[in-house]
């Protein structure tokens, strides 16, 4: 494997500045790791021809002196963002052949800013799952999945081929999802940094929406550093998506320092959850350790009613889907299967494109909306967020960012929770609050569990004080020194 | 006590609200850019955001809040600081997010009042209970080509104000009358055409009946697509009749969707209570809460116009017009505005005839609007002008306005051009008159028997002069020839 394909996007981007590599010569490493990695089944489209043809583009730029944030950096674009003439599937067979004559305005910020498109990464069905198992373009492979073993590890979910085309060294950086933890988890199983930035940040136009309220785009990388550079270029105000926040962008990956000291951290009580595996409670108390010893000050705080937001989040996020979803109706694009009149064709058109999933996400959303439940599920979950939110409030006035634990576990194998919806949705327990509360939160590669996969660690922060969390999330990376590396990654 | 039924076991009252549906005047849709023009090719007026494409996502447009804003400050109506926009949620092809942007628990306008003039000259007031902003759906082509049904979306997305009233009308008259009004009001404001034909206006009406002295309210039934002036009086007046038969004999009246047929005059279930849709109604979480703010509010009612119902106090005080002119002429604020510029200086009263009577017909009769009238209100005025100095006479002054209407050149120069100023010298009638009292000696004896022959002589005179001569100074120099002062 070309050593160009082990670069991070920070120091890939002083290589391409020094002209001591080109854009082309990254791109062609890139596109050569995804075909020797599609076992990983992490791309649904790889886009090999726009890739190169980006690449010459941004050569050409850099040769001038020109270029922008990411000039010639290869990404992978989770396949939710739409990206215009090239067909965007959000992982499901409604939409298999849908090819949308628009961009999002966060990919577009990345073009405007000369990354190059390698290809549209695979995703739970609708970003709806955490394990990456509901593609209607089948499972994603963990990278970290040990030789031989069968069946494999599922890298996380939604944002699956994502984390792991860039934990298994196809690319350097991606975009994600997150909706209730779907970059952070992913992140977590997969040994790689995932930033979730505060809802508003980044422009949901183009992006196939899942719960509006919740979804947000977010940046993976194999540093917070990467992860820094990416989310900058992807963030920003755009008068298109109305809930966008009219903030400038900070330098995040300029003014990231690792400085921690004199911070509060704060410890929310409620995240200590019984029968918690011990590994992942020694990571958390660990975590705290080096923060402590690099001059943070820990603070045990309560969010009294995290143990309401997971049901909340069950609630919130179909109800929002089950409308969202409404659109793809078989009428104006995507797959159509004709019926006897106009609802046996909805109904066998959207029963022969949703996976089970999706569907069993839709039953649930129409039914905490009907007339008669609305008041005791719906308005109900509306008023618990609105706890939830205020938990946070409460916290944030005793300290300047909370540590917690990204998953309750390491990855484990496909199918292994494919029949129990609800241990399926436990993935989310510790990622859900801050989409309910829609605040910044990065996961950070901490360490490995006993059987050698790894674990992460999650920084909530303040609304829009991403800088604090990115930060506290150097100074663990650097404490943590993660070098493990996946199974039959490149060789340093 | 007013309209009433009379059934076989006594008088039934009716209780009906208007629910109507006011498209917005803006250039762009509530929700997208694209553009709103009537009658355009089908699908070439729609945004992928119209479109439901995946990912796209509504961006409320200010200017149709500023236009709901003002109809509800016309409407005298409490302004709502915060509003929400929810989803109604059902399916069909015309509608392709698979959901209606619409305001449900917190509309942008609360309760606000239309008062309507009755035919005996009393106003009563007619309740809003709200206005509401939405989208409209597209539109079903059905048996446009064999077998399939084909979708227009060019309407998709344009903002509708949805404007209820309160069931306070009590005859089907009372509810033409608050629809003209309404119109009236948002065509003064311009926030809605107004033109039922293209749909730009649409009523549905709520009619329940209730023994006369009876306080509750009785089931009401919902009709759809009563969509013209002269059908909506109808379209209520058949519903509560079926209505009053129906539990007259004993039947119970069923809450249920009904609609009109226009050219059976008479109103079919659509679909009963079983068949309503749930809506599953939530806040659209694409949309923030709207909070207006009170510069805003205040700038939009510095805005707004004169509307009718002052305009015609001022035209009864002012003119001195009567109260039924009055309103004639303030239902169009364009006509209002002509009135005005034929009236400045002149006789409020002269001019409001003139303008009712022979405008308004002229206009009639070759099916125009004010706006088109090819004679400006300067040219009507300059009429009236030459009517008062006596240059011409009435009679004339009628000639003289079909001569400008229909060629558009001013009435002064037509009378100088065509000769016909009225003559008031004395000098060139009083040989006429000599002649006919020489030529008629028998007449001569008769007028001065019977002072009414005199008549005779004058209709003479003005005959043998074209109608120009002056006709109080024919009279004079008649009765003087003939020796009768």
């Amino acid at each position: 494997m070309s050593e160009l394909a082990r670069l991070g996007l920070v120091e890939a981007r002083a290589r391409l500045r020094r002209r001591e590599i080109s854009a082309v010569e990254l791109t062609r490493a890139c596109l050569e790791a995804m075909e020797r990695g599609r076992h990983l089944n992490a791309f649904i489209t790889e886009t090999p021809d726009r890739a190169l043809a980006m690449a010459e583009a941004a050569d050409a730029r850099l040769a001038r002196g020109a270029g922008g944030l990411l000039e010639g950096l290869p990404v992978a674009v989770k396949d939710l963002f739409c990206t215009a003439g090239v067909r965007t599937t959000a992982g499901s067979k409604i939409l298999a052949n849908f090819v949308p004559p628009y961009e999002s305005t966060v990919t577009a910020r990345l073009w405007a800013e000369g990354a190059v498109l390698l290809g549209k990464t695979n995703l739970d069905e609708f970003a709806m799952g955490s394990s990456n198992t509901t593609s209607a373009f089948g499972p994603v492979i963990n990278p970290w999945t040990p030789p031989g073993r069968e069946p494999p590890l599922v890298p996380g979910g939604s944002s699956g081929g994502s984390a792991a085309a860039v934990a298994g060294f196809l690319c350097p950086a991606a975009t994600g999802t997150d909706t209730g933890g779907s970059i952070r988890q992913p992140a977590s199983f997969c040994g790689i940094v995932g930033i979730k930035p505060t809802y508003g940040r980044c422009s949901r136009f183009g992006i196939v929406a899942f719960a509006s309220s919740l979804d947000q785009a977010g940046a993976f990388a194999r540093s917070v550093e990467d992860a820094a550079l990416l989310l900058q270029a992807m963030a920003g105000f755009d008068p298109k998506d109305g809930t966008s926040a009219d903030l400038p962008v900070p330098d995040w990956s300029g003014g990231l320092s690792g400085r921690v000291k004199g911070l509060r951290i704060g410890i929310p009580r409620e995240y200590r959850l019984d029968g918690m595996p011990a590994e992942i409670e020694a990571l958390w108390a660990k975590g705290a350790d080096w923060l402590r010893a690099q001059g943070a000050e820990l603070v045990e705080v309560s969010l009294p009613h995290t143990r309401y937001a997971l049901p909340t989040y069950y609630i919130v996020a179909p109800a929002e889907a089950s409308s969202n979803l409404a659109r793809y109706d078989g009428m104006r694009y995507g797959l159509r299967v004709p019926g006897r009149d106009l609802v046996d064709t909805y109904k066998r058109t959207r029963g022969a494109g949703f996976g089970a999933e999706v569907r069993r996400r839709i039953l649930i959303g129409t039914y905490v909306l009907s007339a008669g439940y609305y008041d005791a599920y719906y308005l109900k979950a509306q008023k618990v967020r609105r706890k939830i939110v205020q938990d946070f409030e409460a916290a944030f006035t005793r300290c300047d960012a909370l540590l917690t634990p990204t998953a309750p576990s390491a990855a484990f194998a496909i199918g292994e929770k494919s029949d129990d919806p609800v241990s399926m949705y436990l993935n989310d327990v510790f990622t859900v609050t801050v989409n309910l509360a829609g605040l910044p939160g990065i996961s950070v590669p901490a360490g490995v569990s006993a059987s050698g996969l790894p674990l992460g660690l999650q920084v909530i922060g303040r609304p829009w004080d991403e800088a604090t969390i990115l930060d506290v999330a150097r100074a663990l990376e650097e404490a943590a020194a993660f070098r493990a590396l996946p199974p039959g990654a490149p060789e340093a | 006590m007013g309209w009433t039924i009379r059934g076989r076991t006594g008088e039934w009252e009716l209780v009906c609200g208007l629910e109507v549906h006011a498209q917005v005047i803006s250039k762009a849709k509530l929700f997208s850019a694209a553009a709103t023009a009537f009658g355009a090719e089908p699908n070439t007026q729609v945004s992928p955001v119209d479109a439901g494409m995946p990912g796209m996502l509504p961006v409320l447009n200010g200017f149709c809040v500023e236009q709901a804003v003002k109809t509800g400050l016309a409407l005298e109506a409490e302004i709502n600081r915060l509003s929400i926009f929810e989803r109604k949620n059902y399916f069909y092809p015309d509608l392709p997010q698979g959901y209606q942007i619409s305001q449900y628990q917190a509309p942008i306008v609360g309760k606000g009042r239309i008062s309507i003039d009755l035919p005996d000259g009393t106003t009563r007031a007619i309740g809003i209970t709200r206005l509401h902003l939405e989208q409209d759906a597209g539109k079903s082509l059905h048996g446009a080509r064999e077998g399939v049904t084909l979708i227009d979306l060019n309407r998709c997305g344009v903002a509708l104000m949805e404007i209820v009233s309160e069931p306070d009308i009590r005859a089907p008259e009372e509810a033409v009358l608050y629809l003209k009004k309404l119109r009236s009001i948002l065509r003064y404001i311009g926030t809605c055409d107004g033109n039922m034909e293209e749909g730009s206006l649409r009523c549905d009406a709520n009619v329940s009946v209730r023994r006369v002295g009876e306080t509750r309210f009785g089931t009401r039934c919902e009709i759809k697509n009563v969509n013209s002036m002269r059908f909506v009086a109808k379209a209520i007046e058949y519903e509560a009749k079926r209505q009053v038969d129906l539990l007259e004999a004993g039947g119970v009246v069923e809450q249920e969707t009904r609609l009109f047929d226009a050219a059976k005059g008479e109103t079919r279930s659509m679909r009963g209570k079983e068949e309503a849709h749930d809506y599953r109604y939530f806040p659209d979480p694409d949309l923030l809460p709207l909070e207006l703010e009170e510069e805003l509010i205040a700038r939009l009612r510095a805005e707004l116009p004169e509307l009718p119902d002052a305009k015609k106090a001022r035209f009864v005080r002012e003119y001195g017009l009567s109260a039924y002119d009055a309103g004639v002429l303030v239902a169009e604020r364009a006509a209002a505005d002509y009135f005005e510029r034929v009236a400045a200086g002149r006789d409020g009263k002269a001019a409001a005839n003139w303008v009712i009577n022979e405008l308004f017909g002229a206009l009639a009769r070759r099916g125009l609007e004010i706006e088109a009238c090819p004679l400006p209100p300067e040219a009507l005025g300059e009429l009236l002008d030459l009517l008062a100095e006596g240059t011409i006479s009435g009679k004339i002054a009628k000639e003289v306005f079909q001569k400008a209407f229909e060629s558009g050149r001013r009435p002064r120069a037509i009378v100088e051009a065509e000769g016909l100023r009225q003559v008031a010298d004395a000098g060139a009638i009083e040989p006429v008159v000599a002649r006919l009292v020489a030529d008629n000696p028998q007449q001569v004896e008769n007028a001065k028997k019977n002072p009414k022959v005199v008549g005779w002589f004058v209709g003479q005179v003005m005959k043998a002069t074209g109608g120009k001569a002056n006709p109080a100074l024919v009279n004079d120099l008649v009765r003087r020839a003939l020796g009768l002062d």
